[in-house]
């Protein structure tokens, strides 16, 4: 490839430093606005005074949803999705790439086919089954459920199980091992890599979502992060006088573990496991 | 027995809670959908018998009577027209910018991600202090700020939305490119430079043609996440305001299906828009297919 030359070197990392900038200052602005005591939307608000800096947007925002529960019940949501795709997935994504069983092809295309029906558009149904049909409202189960397996952790453990050699499996074979001794003390091993990557998908999701725990948790103690904060900033932004020192306090600690895991792991969240689907 | 099971027929047992998720998450809800939607389908107690007597085409003709539904339909027309070509163009730009070795390139390519894999939720409220009335970027306007402002205006709601969701979900989009011009051949590169091909007509012969298959991927995802939009119109203009201007199919499925409790009215919303969507999908798969 042609080595660009010196001033259009310049002038594409400044535009990608403009870029970056457009990206990170709702972050960094997210954060100066929690902590002053009147958040200013003026221009100056965006250079914090030292002298205005406080805590009591937070100890606001924990006054009206208790953080504390929120954030368990959040961890609780996050860790049954990952607990669930992590075992049926790992499972799912083994049979996918290493055995050869009747339905595997009929499988591998439905799991692709899923990609592109909107789930949104499932939640009506699964609001009627789940909450009305099983009584799973304000339940993690009910919460859990609909999430229980990511398609997309199942497609990345199947590509990486696809990249371990056939040489292994055979010897294995030879001496006798079981598919789940296999499974369990050869193929996951190999691929703890892949384990981090799905582990960083699957928490983005139901750390994120929104719609449906908020369907289905009515009681204030059963929901969410993401649903209590949302439910202040829609019930309590319209009568409050300055409600955004507590939305944004808020918003920082909803922001604040998926970001810090991502920045933890970001060299595990690469873009050759998912775009194997791309390959043309 | 091996032609009838396959090989390793202990593979079906290890799919198998996957395929039972399959059904019972996707397959069945969608097949229910389509039902409840050809029924007069109210909630009852769970348990109670009672009488839900097929209705045919009443439902889809209560929907597409409905002005606020097709008013909906609009609405993410506009924000697909705003977001598809917005996402393909800028997340093409910048993943062969960070293609290329840069300085910071792990710097950058944090900054691109972060909005992607934080909650909607969380960036809604920064997104709420900056557009609103007196917020940031109206101080920076001055007196070229719109009025009545971004998110309370019937014209801009919508296409601050749509700003919105790319900002948001570019990250992702930036990703998938990055991995797919990691299989555009070096040597149409060198071939190109040969023959003299500036920078831009590089990119217009070789990283475009190269990338078709993703971009094909990104407009189809792009377009099933416009599909799916409800917490953005829900928590930034207040439940789809001002007058309905920014609501969304979903939104209105939401409030159709379990606020006023009509779920058959809502199914019938949802089969409309996935139909719609994959009528949508076909036709943009034959335009970007097309030599």
């Amino acid at each position: 490839m042609r080595t660009a030359s010196k001033p259009i070197r310049v002038l594409q990392f400044v535009a990608l430093l403009l870029g970056a900038v457009l990206f990170l200052f709702p972050f960094y602005y997210m954060i100066v606005g929690s902590l002053q005591a009147e958040p200013e939307s003026s221009p100056a608000g965006a250079f914090p005074d030292p002298g205005n800096i406080t805590f009591g947007n937070y100890r606001e925002i924990h006054g009206a949803i208790d953080l504390v529960s929120s954030l368990i019940n959040s961890g609780i949501f996050t860790g049954g999705v990952i607990l669930g795709t992590i075992t049926l997935g790992l499972l799912a994504g083994y049979a996918l790439a290493r055995l050869e069983f009747r339905g595997r092809g009929a499988v591998f295309n439905t799991m692709l086919l899923i990609q592109i029906v909107p789930f949104q558009l499932l939640t009506v149904p699964l609001y009627v089954l789940i909450v009305r049909d099983y009584g799973l409202a304000d339940s993690y189960l009910g919460m859990i459920l609909p999430f229980a397996i990511n398609s997309t952790a199942v497609f990345v453990f199947r590509q990486y199980f696809l990249q371990l050699p056939r040489e292994l499996f055979e010897a294995a074979h030879i001496d006798g091992a079981n598919e789940v001794q296999i499974l369990l003390r050869i193929a996951v091993p190999l691929v703890k890599p892949a384990l981090l990557t799905a582990v960083l998908l699957t928490f983005i999701g139901p750390w994120n979502e929104f719609l449906w725990p908020f369907l289905i948790t009515k009681e204030a103690d059963m929901q969410p992060l993401a649903v209590s904060l949302a439910n202040y900033i829609s019930n309590v932004s319209s009568r409050a006088a300055n409600p955004f020192g507590a939305i944004l306090a808020g918003s920082c600690v909803l922001a604040a573990p998926a970001v810090a895991l991502f920045v933890a792991l970001q060299r595990h969240f690469v873009s050759t496991n998912l775009g194997s689907s791309v390959k043309g | 027995m091996t032609r009838l099971l396959g090989k390793q027929p202990v593979g079906a047992l290890f799919v198998a809670p996957y395929v039972i998720f399959l059904a019972a998450v996707f397959a069945f809800p969608l097949g229910f959908a389509v039902y409840m939607s050809f029924h007069d389908y109210f909630f009852a107690a769970p348990g109670a018998i009672v009488d839900r007597p097929f209705v045919g085409f009443a439902n889809y003709a209560a929907v597409l009577s409905d002005a606020a539904v097709r008013q909906s339909f609009v609405n993410i027309a506009v924000f697909l027209v705003i977001n598809v070509p917005l996402t393909v163009a800028l997340s093409l730009v910048l993943a062969t910018a960070l293609n290329k070795a840069v300085r910071a390139r792990t710097f950058f390519r944090v900054s691109y991600y972060v909005p992607y894999i934080t909650a909607s939720v969380a960036v809604v409220g920064v997104w709420l202090f900056l557009f609103n009335s007196n917020g940031l970027v109206n101080a920076i306007l001055g007196p070229l700020a719109p009025d009545p402002s971004w998110l309370v205006n019937e014209t801009l709601a919508m296409p601050t939305v749509a700003i919105y969701v790319t900002w948001k979900q570019l990250g992702f989009f930036i990703l998938l490119y990055l991995a797919a011009l990691q299989n555009v051949p070096k040597e149409l590169y060198e071939s190109a430079a040969v023959d003299g091909a500036g920078r831009f007509g590089t990119f217009w012969a070789v990283t475009m043609p190269g990338v078709r298959p993703a971009t094909t991927l990104v407009v189809l995802l792009a377009t099933v996440t416009g599909a799916n939009l409800f917490t953005e119109p829900y928590l930034l203009t207040g439940g789809g305001g001002p007058d309905g201007a920014s609501t969304s199919p979903v939104l209105l499925m939401y409030q159709r299906g379990i606020e006023q409790g009509n779920p058959d009215v809502a199914s019938a919303i949802g089969v409309i828009l996935v139909v719609g969507a994959l009528l949508v999908a076909l036709i943009q798969r034959r335009l970007l297919e097309r030599d």
